[in-house]
């Protein structure tokens, strides 16, 4: 059983969604939809499973449909049609009072403009899940403050947020989301209000956070660099269609159509691509000169030996973290994989 | 769906239209004026010239009048009841504040106003300057200033019991807000008379009719500034409340209300002066203060004396604006800290 699961979500947004519902199943396009009706298709038919422990990174350009997807997971918005199950449970069979259980204890979320209270202390923005939860303040306090240490915020707690910059701002809100402990965490556009420098700390220090806590998170972006960074699957969104799902390899070395095509297009290749996505493996690697070898680890990024190959004019020879040689790597390899198709 | 919808409206219109023709008819009816025969009226066309005719006549003046009057004899006890609860709360008020030793009242302002205006020291001292000085100008216009006061006071705790959850109404839901406009339009563009005096006949001449008037006028600004200020917060800070888990009556308690207060503070700002604009009316229909000085003074064409009592009306302004005024800001600053290091 995946951890979620979304089944064939419809979202349409209009007086009337229902009326227009079959006009979208019959596969009508968004701007023959809009014209025609004056709705606007949110969500296209979306399917989509996330297993336990992984980052899904939630791709596309502004106004297709990532944020309406991520809303759908704790019912920020309802669907038109379809079925969302987290954990088995289908989430449209909730009523209000489960709902709101449901959202206390199963999903965290951080928000793009930090949607932290501004008349509440950093410290009782943290802790404003665990109060939900109905902990008392004392307990409440002491894992607010643990995960105010976490985020590296100690010293700031009785700050209010209009008191710290951006970046401090987004840590406070990754801090309320962690302090419920939840196993499901959405991030909607997390970092897409912080300048670069500070936005590429904020993803270090979650993927170190992750690494730890092993959480469930759906993270929405619209940077390509982000998501390959973050993400363990990609889902590519276009106009409330879900295009490509796959690791961010796949995303990369196969594009779906034209749209994933120009947007992978100027990725930095060496910078994602690791070793033994494009070795040879070493049963195969008869014909090969492996008189002149470099050392790879397999799990090194081609960015990362690339100068040595080209100095040393040599091949590679790919190991796991106990030494094993696991393939090899040639020129032509290489080649292939850094030149854009 | 969408073509019941668009029915709904011609229906609605049509139902309109029906109203106005039964006006048409039951008006003609009762009309004295009208002709004998109503052939007479699709003979002789001269009634569409010149002049209004005299039998095309809508007698509301008349049910009105008959309503008014059942309504009095039928429920004056519920009137009574109010009058006299209102009463009872404005002798509270007005005797605590004239009992007490002047100093001490002063000093009480002094100290409320250094606290709300977060210890502005600044503030304070012109508040109790201001606060002086009504006395000062003509001994008796400490009482009187009091007494009007007093008026205010219920009339405010009227408009904010009933003001701000029609507000929180309004800002929940968009039908709510369609009703309660149109209502708020009529009471702030109605003629303050056409409501005073009926207030006499249902609750006798002095305090009660003025407090009922003040009401009338002051609370519009109220609700919309509480409509307002909820419908203002944050769309993601309620997003983030609702992701968390908050139920309605936490979302609106612990989220929605205290980032509206800046505003609703402001709508009990506005609720005040509005109010203090109301005192010199009330004072035609017998009620005691400050206005009733101003009207004295008109009456025998004393113009200092008008004068005089009008400074001390807007004293008295300047000090219930600055108190609840400075409030709204220390509020205000308390949510936006980064503004307050500008400054």
């Amino acid at each position: 059983m995946s951890k979620i699961e979304i089944n064939n979500v419809y979202k349409i947004f209009g007086n009337n969604p229902n009326s227009v519902l079959p006009m979208v199943k019959d596969g009508a396009t968004k701007e023959t939809v809009l014209e025609e009706t004056g709705h606007t298709v949110g969500l296209d038919n979306v399917s989509l499973k996330i297993e336990e422990g992984e980052t899904f990174v939630c791709m596309g350009l502004s106004g297709s449909g990532k944020s309406t997807l991520i809303r759908h997971l704790n019912r920020l918005i309802d669907p038109t049609d379809g079925e969302i199950l987290i954990e088995g449970t289908n989430v449209m069979s909730l009523n209000t009072e489960s709902l709101i259980d449901f959202r206390r204890h199963k999903m965290s979320m951080v928000f793009q403009r930090f949607g932290l209270f501004p008349h509440k202390t950093v410290l009782q923005n943290v802790g404003y899940g665990l109060e939900m939860q109905g902990i008392e303040e004392n307990k409440r306090n002491s894992v607010a403050m643990d995960k105010i240490q976490a985020v590296g915020l100690n010293g700031f707690e009785n700050q209010f947020p209009a008191q710290l910059s951006g970046g401090m701002q987004q840590r406070v809100g990754l801090a309320r989301a962690l302090a419920t402990d939840t196993d499901i965490m959405l991030m909607d556009e997390a970092f897409s209000a912080l300048d670069p420098l500070i936005r590429s700390d904020m993803q270090k220090q979650l993927l170190d956070l992750q690494a730890e806590l092993k959480k469930t998170i759906v993270f929405i972006t619209h940077d390509l660099d982000e998501s390959l960074r973050l993400g363990d699957h990609i889902g590519i969104l276009n106009a409330g269609k879900l295009v490509q799902v796959g690791t961010p390899v796949e995303i990369i070395m196969n594009p779906a159509d034209d749209y994933v095509e120009a947007f992978v297009k100027d990725v930095n290749r060496a910078k994602v691509i690791k070793a033994k996505i494009i070795m040879i493996p070493a049963a195969q690697a008869d014909g090969i000169d492996k008189t002149n070898l470099i050392k790879v680890n397999e799990d090194q990024f081609i960015e990362e030996f690339l100068p040595q190959v080209v100095c040393n004019n040599a091949n590679c020879e790919v190991v796991d973290r106990q030494g094993n040689t696991k393939g090899y790597i040639t020129n032509k390899e290489l080649q292939k994989s850094l030149s854009k198709s | 769906m969408e073509a019941l919808k668009k029915n709904k409206k011609i229906i609605f219109n049509i139902g309109l239209l029906f109203v106005f023709v039964w006006l048409l008819i039951t008006s003609y009816s009762q009309s004295k004026r009208k002709p004998e025969n109503i052939s007479e009226l699709l003979n002789d066309f001269s009634w569409l010239g010149g002049k209004w005719p005299k039998w095309l006549d809508l007698p509301l003046m008349n049910w009105i009048n008959v309503g008014f009057k059942a309504l009095n004899e039928k429920y004056g006890y519920i009137f009574e009841a109010i009058n006299n609860v209102l009463l009872y709360m404005l002798m509270l008020v007005k005797n605590f504040l004239i009992q007490a030793p002047w100093p001490l009242v002063i000093l009480g302002v002094v100290v409320l106003t250094y606290f709300a205006s977060g210890r502005k020291i600044g503030t304070t001292v012109f508040v109790g300057f201001c606060t002086f000085f009504i006395g000062f100008l003509h001994p008796i216009f400490w009482q009187k200033a009091i007494e009007t006061t007093a008026i205010m006071l219920i009339g405010i705790f009227l408009c904010v019991i009933a003001g701000i959850p029609l507000g929180i109404a309004m800002a929940r839901s968009a039908r709510t807000r369609n009703v309660i406009l149109p209502v708020l339009d009529l009471m702030q563009t109605i003629p303050s008379f056409c409501y005073l005096i009926p207030g006499i006949m249902l609750f006798g001449l002095g305090a009660v009719p003025a407090i009922i008037a003040t009401f009338i006028y002051a609370v519009p600004p109220l609700v919309r500034l509480t409509d307002l200020g909820i419908r203002l917060v944050d769309k993601e800070v309620i997003e983030a409340a609702d992701a968390f888990g908050a139920s309605k009556k936490q979302k609106l308690l612990g989220v929605q209300l205290p980032l509206a207060l800046p505003n609703i503070m402001q709508g009990i700002n506005q609720c005040t002066m509005m109010a203090l604009a109301m005192v010199v009316i009330a004072s035609m229909i017998g009620t005691r203060g400050l206005g009733d000085e101003v009207l004295l003074g008109l009456q025998q064409l004393n113009v200092g004396r008008a004068a005089e009592a009008g400074i001390a009306i807007v004293l008295l302004a300047i000090v219930l604006d600055r108190i609840t005024q400075s409030y709204g800001e220390t509020l205000q600053e308390r949510t936006t800290p980064a503004k307050k290091e500008k400054k």
